[in-house]
């Protein structure tokens, strides 16, 4: 069974003011099939755990580990984070001009593989996950992400879960920017690909309601760089009346 | 500190043409020109429209003599393509434009025979010219494409091997006709090709004209179009890959000289390696009869290493204000970290992750040849570039 481990995670950035301490000792431990939500205010350092675990460069670690089945992550270049199992769906998806879906697709598939797919099986493959995602067929020759609505890029970034088949993804604010017909859509693929897999999800959002459609075992709440509260999926409902505001009080409190 | 006196006029390299004015010009169509390589003063390299090149790697071309005879010439089948060898003084050279400066001038004063390059017919086809086996030697060369009325082609004119060639290529694109004109330069890496390719568009006619340089030590192509009759339209496309020590060149000028006439000009090019070079100079003319004129130009520029060099510098007149658009854009950018990123991230590799990215970014251009042959072996080409890395 495929665990992944964070511990004791801190990590700065590089600002034009100085160096910032964005994560302060971060813990979780996420199992194969489980879900695990993480909601927090902004500039609360969730984006900075999501690109750390897929190891952006940006971020630089400067205490902690990130194990995946015991492997160490960190001593991992990017790639290596992806073919070892990892998968970031990105809030702010790049475009690729002159780098067909298509081709893209096949392309990280074969390097995820170590070997090319199988042309009739990948095709079927890659045009039933269209469909499921109710993406039209021409996407596939335009240009991976541009001109991309807010809600093809989602789709776009699920759409390749659902094909390179991680054992953990993380999902940074995929709800964000998207109506609800969007939002529905891209949750249905993010369940068929934990039920189809068995992946193990991080779900970080800023808001309950895409809780609605993709259901954690489990909800942290990060404040400040660190994870301040966990719990069940009820502690969910609880933001959902109460909102953030008494983590800030609390934090106050202490400082 | 030393007293600094006044360059000299002589110094300067700025002396009296003949019959030319004596300060540089600004308006773009009021350039001296001449056929005859005396008319031009020696090169100093501060000219204007010399100040980026590396012009003692080719004094010879620009001021020496030229070997002017027939270039070994080898050209594939297409029905109503012919080619031929016309006299200089034949009545069908000259018609396109004159030369501007001293490289064309001395090609144009030195070449015997022109080669002619004859398009009829409606249907759609393509005809490959290749020229090889230039030699190390200096010469000049001299070509006339026509297309007749109404005709569609795309002819490529193409160059391998070892040159050392400065060289006119006139276009001459009849009513209504739709040609493309694909300029491939394929070169050894110790080859240095200057070229001028004027073209004059008719009513309603369409160039499309595409030049591709990938080899060769300097490679400097510099397209004219003449949009001289109302309707007149072209897509003027660059392609560069330069690598190491390679210098690759392309002055556009476009002359919007009729009403409703339309231009497009998108050049792209990488640069990779210690002193790869690429310049790209970018001139629109809207005269004052060109009412309606819908013009946009850009140069993309993809630096993929340290010690590399793009110039890029868009120029844009307009000598009337009834015009329908008129735009410009240049942009020289390192590689995208976060496009490598989301690659990378997807499980793809740095090294080809960086391959997919510049293929992509030149691609849009390879795209628009409207060739499938020549598109797929452009592309494997560019590959070759990329792995040289």
């Amino acid at each position: 069974m495929s665990v992944l481990e964070i511990k004791n995670l801190h990590v700065n950035v590089e600002t034009d003011q100085g160096t910032r301490e964005i994560l302060r000792g971060v813990d979780l431990t996420i199992r194969e099939g489980e879900i695990h939500a993480i909601m927090g205010p902004n500039g609360s350092g969730k984006s900075t755990l999501a690109y750390t675990i897929a190891g952006h460069p940006k971020y630089t670690v400067v205490e902690g580990e990130i194990l995946l089945d015991g492997e160490n992550v960190l001593e991992m270049s990017v790639d290596e984070r992806a073919r070892a199992g990892m998968f970031l769906a990105m809030q702010y998806p790049v475009e690729i001009p002159g780098v067909t879906v298509t081709n893209f697709l096949r392309t990280a598939k074969t390097a995820i593989d170590g070997e090319a797919p199988s042309i009739r099986t990948w095709l079927k493959d890659v045009r039933g996950a269209m469909t499921n995602l109710k993406m039209d067929s021409a996407f596939a020759e335009r240009n991976v992400n541009e001109g991309f609505s807010g809600g093809e890029k989602k789709r776009n970034e699920i759409l390749q879960l659902e094909l390179l088949k991680p054992k953990f993804a993380v999902l940074d604010e995929t709800d964000s920017g998207l109506d609800v017909d969007a939002l529905k859509v891209v949750s249905e693929g993010v369940n068929r690909a934990h039920a189809n897999t068995g992946l193990g999800i991080l779900l970080i959002t800023h808001y309950t309601r895409i809780l609605r459609y993709i259901k954690p075992d489990f909800v942290h709440v990060f404040v400040a760089g660190k994870i301040a509260e966990q719990g069940g999926p009820e502690l969910a409902d609880r933001l959902e009346e109460e909102g953030y505001d008494r983590y800030h009080v609390a934090e106050s409190a202490t400082q | 500190m030393q007293s600094t006196a006044l360059p000299t006029p002589e110094q300067h390299g700025i002396r009296a043409h003949s019959d030319g004015p004596i300060v540089p010009v600004q308006t773009r169509s009021e350039r001296f020109r001449s056929t005859d390589v005396a008319d031009f003063a020696p090169i100093t390299g501060r000219e204007h429209e010399w100040k980026y090149s590396p012009v003692a790697a080719f004094a010879d071309l620009t001021s020496g003599e030229l070997d002017g005879s027939r270039v070994e010439v080898e050209a594939t089948d297409a029905t109503g393509v012919s080619l031929s060898w016309i006299p200089r003084d034949d009545a069908r050279v000259g018609r396109a434009g004159t030369p501007e400066e001293r490289a064309s001038a001395n090609a144009w004063s030195s070449f015997g025979e022109a080669l002619l390059v004859e398009v009829a017919g409606e249907e759609a086809k393509t005809v490959t010219v290749t020229r090889s086996g230039l030699g190390t030697a200096p010469r000049a060369a001299h070509t006339v494409i026509e297309a007749a009325p109404f005709s569609q082609a795309l002819v490529v004119l193409r160059g391998i091997g070892d040159a050392r060639l400065t060289e006119n290529v006139e276009v001459v694109v009849g009513e209504g006709a739709n040609l493309t004109v694909v300029s491939l330069q394929e070169w050894t890496d110790e080859s240095v090709h200057l070229a001028s390719h004027f073209a004059r568009i008719g009513r309603d006619a369409k160039l499309k004209h595409i030049v591709v340089s990938l080899g060769g030590k300097v490679v400097r192509v510099n397209p004219s179009t003449h949009l001289a009759e109302q309707g007149a339209d072209v897509e003027a496309l660059g392609l560069y890959f330069s690598d190491a020590g390679q210098h690759l060149e392309q002055q556009v000028f476009v002359h919007h000289d009729a009403p409703h006439t339309r231009s497009r000009v998108t050049y792209k090019g990488a640069l990779q390696g210690e002193g790869a070079r690429s310049v790209w100079i970018g001139d629109v003319l809207i005269g004052n009869t060109a009412t309606g004129t819908d013009s946009y130009e850009q140069n993309r520029n993809l630096v993929l290493t340290d010690g590399t060099r793009a110039d890029s510098v868009p120029n844009l007149e307009i000598e009337t204000g009834d015009i329908e658009g008129a735009g410009h854009a240049s942009a020289t950018g390192r590689f995208d970290d976060e496009q490598l990123f989301y690659l990378q991230a997807r499980g793809i590799p740095e090294d080809e992750a960086r391959r997919l990215v510049v293929r992509g970014f030149l691609a849009e251009v390879v795209q628009q040849i409207g060739d499938a042959e020549l598109e797929e072996r452009l592309i494997r080409a560019l590959e070759a570039e990329l792995q040289g890395s």
